[in-house]
């Protein structure tokens, strides 16, 4: 018989209800992170949940290991300094797409470059929540936002593809819809030595959803999982086929050696002096 | 020492060499400031290059690596003390090193630093501005940026030296403080201290005290990050051990939640601020040279404290009675000393290399709008001459 885990000792007590909307992904995402936790067995003294701005920034108040909720988009470099210094920590980042690749996006590149052991959880719901439902780098083009009321202009980033080509050793896409495979996914990141991220395509009904018209939570989720294909699938499409859909499941998976590994080697190389 | 080099050969770098193989030592001022850093027991660096700072971490990539300590070179300067933070949470007595632009990206990461109570020591090498202005030259043209920065109600600790080995004296004070108050404190140097060689005398072990950060003594279930001692700072443990704790760039209470209730928001802008107010005294510190009985007294700091002494004892070969008085600590000011040095002196002058008189507005909030106070200004990237001083003094 299967037992399954709650990742409710994670969980902090007496702050839920939680502030996200309804219809928001970040509630599933936590508490598949949270089981995923519970599956590892994490300790709270060697986890640090690590945060930046915005509605996912808030994860660290729900959550009882170590925490730090730091400044807008800068999360991977705090995290780099807490791991580079203590490799025996657990460090989880968690962005939405405004830290992770819009004002981070120079520090996502260059984690992934170097290849620091921590793990990213990216909430991508294609706008800024937080402040309004603004456009981010990953709202796609010709989307209507609250700063492109005349559409989006400009093209979107893949958060997955410029982890792969930045050298991230893990990266994997999912939704909050396919939770068993997501929370999947996230134990192999938090289990993957190196860079690994995970991005999660996630619904954000009150701002982007209202914006482009895309009708209830249920429907903007049950949408999100009609973009959503297998990645062997999504594969075989030609370019024009691929309009509209994106690829979910692990997509990268590598062993280059991480930066604490190379930088033990640096060390040995100046103590021989 | 050697360096290895990618081809498998070795080359021996003649500036660490000379430092390892002599008492006394021909040392650069940036040089000195990584070597205080060792000694204070700073472990952790990440910096990005920027000139005339630069020579602090290659220092640094050198010399850490080999006591098992850490330098990372990240991708800029909002990183870098980013990560110093990260560090430094970690349980690191960690480091960066800047100029001008740098110490600019730096400022909303200085100010977490601050909220969030988070021992860190900034290295900023002043140079000519604004923007990229004259890259190579002096400047202490970011008194008051050093101060006032950052956004919000906030506070730090900066330290000035004139000399190289003020350069390693006043670094490892600048982790002392740090630790001591949990705060981040700028060390602020110039282009002409930076590259100046002197001679060193690196002190034994043992010979400079040094401090590190207060632990919690309470059982880990009731440790709040936050909670001030009587001495108005709070033990900060480290991520790692048994300690699990909560640290945020947001309002928070003592136990580093989120916490908008404005009685809280007045008690953290309290304790940001009162821990250094009630340690000021300590904090403190000026150096006077002929001061007590001189009728010109010269408030300086940085490089400007050696023309000014040289214009110092000029003037007194002419019959006027000049003194300096030397900031060490710029913040908090020391205005309890520049009124006291003051206090019999006809004339103030006030020597700086910025346009707008920065120390001097101090100096006149201190002494007040009657007295003859008179700033001697260099803005061109040159720095002041003992006789442009002289001729202010003996006017």
């Amino acid at each position: 018989m299967t037992v399954f885990t709650s990742g409710l000792r994670y969980l902090k007590e007496g702050v839920t209800p939680h502030m996200w909307c309804p219809g928001c992904g970040n509630g599933i995402v936590l508490s598949t992170l949270l089981r995923a936790f519970e599956e590892l067995g994490y300790r709270n003294e060697e986890t640090v949940v690590v945060t930046g701005i915005g509605c996912w920034g808030k994860a660290d108040d729900y959550v009882v290991t170590n925490g730090f909720h730091g400044t807008h988009g800068r999360a991977l470099a705090f995290a780099t300094g807490m791991k580079a210094f203590n490799p025996r920590l657990n460090v989880v980042v968690l962005m939405g797409d405004g830290d992770c690749i819009t004002i981070g996006g120079n520090h996502f590149i260059h984690a992934a470059r170097r290849n620091i052991d921590v793990t990213a959880i990216v909430v991508n719901n294609l706008n800024y929540g937080m402040t309004g439902g603004q456009v981010s780098g990953t709202t796609p083009f010709g989307m209507f936002t609250s700063t492109t009321t005349y559409t989006n202009p400009e093209r979107d980033l893949d958060i997955c593809a410029i982890a792969e080509v930045a050298g991230a050793n893990y990266v994997a896409r999912g939704t909050p819809w396919h939770g068993f495979e997501l929370e999947a996914n996230i134990k192999e990141a938090l289990n993957k030595r190196g860079f690994s991220v995970v991005e999660v395509m996630s619904p954000c009904p009150t701002h982007y959803g209202k914006y482009n018209r895309m009708g209830t939570p249920v429907e903007m989720l049950k949408k999100i999982r009609e973009m959503a294909l297998p990645k062997e699938e999504y594969a075989r499409l030609s370019p024009s086929q691929k309009e509209g859909y994106f690829p979910i499941g692990k997509l990268v998976d590598r062993d280059d050696p991480d930066f604490n590994t190379r930088y033990d080697e640096v060390r040995s190389r100046a103590m021989k002096g | 020492m050697c360096l290895a080099r990618s081809d498998g050969k070795r080359y021996t770098c003649p500036v660490v060499k000379n430092m390892e193989n002599s008492p006394a030592r021909l040392v650069q001022g940036n040089q000195a400031m990584a070597q205080g850093a060792l000694y204070a027991g700073a472990r952790f660096y990440a910096g990005y290059p920027i000139t005339p700072s630069s020579e602090i971490a290659e220092e640094c990539s050198v010399a850490l690596p080999r006591v098992g300590g850490m330098f990372i070179q990240m991708e800029d300067e909002i990183a870098s003390i980013a990560a110093v933070i990260g560090a430094a949470l970690a349980g690191a007595k960690a480091f960066t090193a800047t100029s001008g632009p740098g110490f600019s990206l730096m400022q909303e990461n200085l100010g977490f630093a601050v909220m969030g109570e988070i021992p860190c020591v900034v290295i900023h090498v002043q140079r000519s501005g604004p923007s990229t202005g004259l890259a190579t030259k002096p400047a202490q043209a970011d008194f008051m940026q050093v101060r006032w920065g950052r956004h919000g109600d906030q506070t730090l600790i900066a330290l000035c030296p004139s000399t190289v080995r003020e350069c390693f004296e006043l670094t490892v004070q600048a982790f002392n403080f740090s630790e001591k108050y949990r705060t981040p404190v700028v060390l602020v140097s110039d282009e002409v201290v930076a590259h100046m060689r002197e001679n060193l005398h690196v002190p034994k072990e043992g010979e400079l005290a040094i401090i590190d950060r207060k632990q919690p003594s309470v059982p880990p279930s009731e440790y709040k990050p936050f909670r001030a001692d009587e001495d108005g700072v709070a033990p900060l443990a480290a991520y790692g051990n048994p300690y699990v704790f909560h640290i945020s760039s947001s309002m928070h209470g003592p136990d580093g939640f989120s916490n908008n209730d404005p009685a809280n928001a007045a008690w953290k802008i309290d304790q940001i601020h009162r821990k250094i107010d009630i340690h000021r005294d300590e904090i403190v510190m000026t150096r006077s040279f002929d001061a007590d009985d001189a009728e010109v007294l010269v408030v300086a700091y940085g490089i400007t404290t050696r023309a000014s002494r040289v214009a110092a004892v000029q003037a007194r070969r002419s019959g006027v009675k000049a003194g300096v008085l030397q900031l060490q600590t710029l913040w908090p000011f020391p205005d309890k000393e520049v009124h006291s040095a003051a206090g019999g002196a006809r004339r103030v002058v006030v020597p700086e290399m910025n346009y707008s008189g920065q120390a001097a507005g101090e100096v006149r909030k201190v002494l007040g709008p009657n007295r003859d106070i008179r700033g001697v200004n260099s803005f061109n990237g040159q720095v002041i001459w003992p006789e442009d001083i002289l001729k202010t003094i003996m006017a």
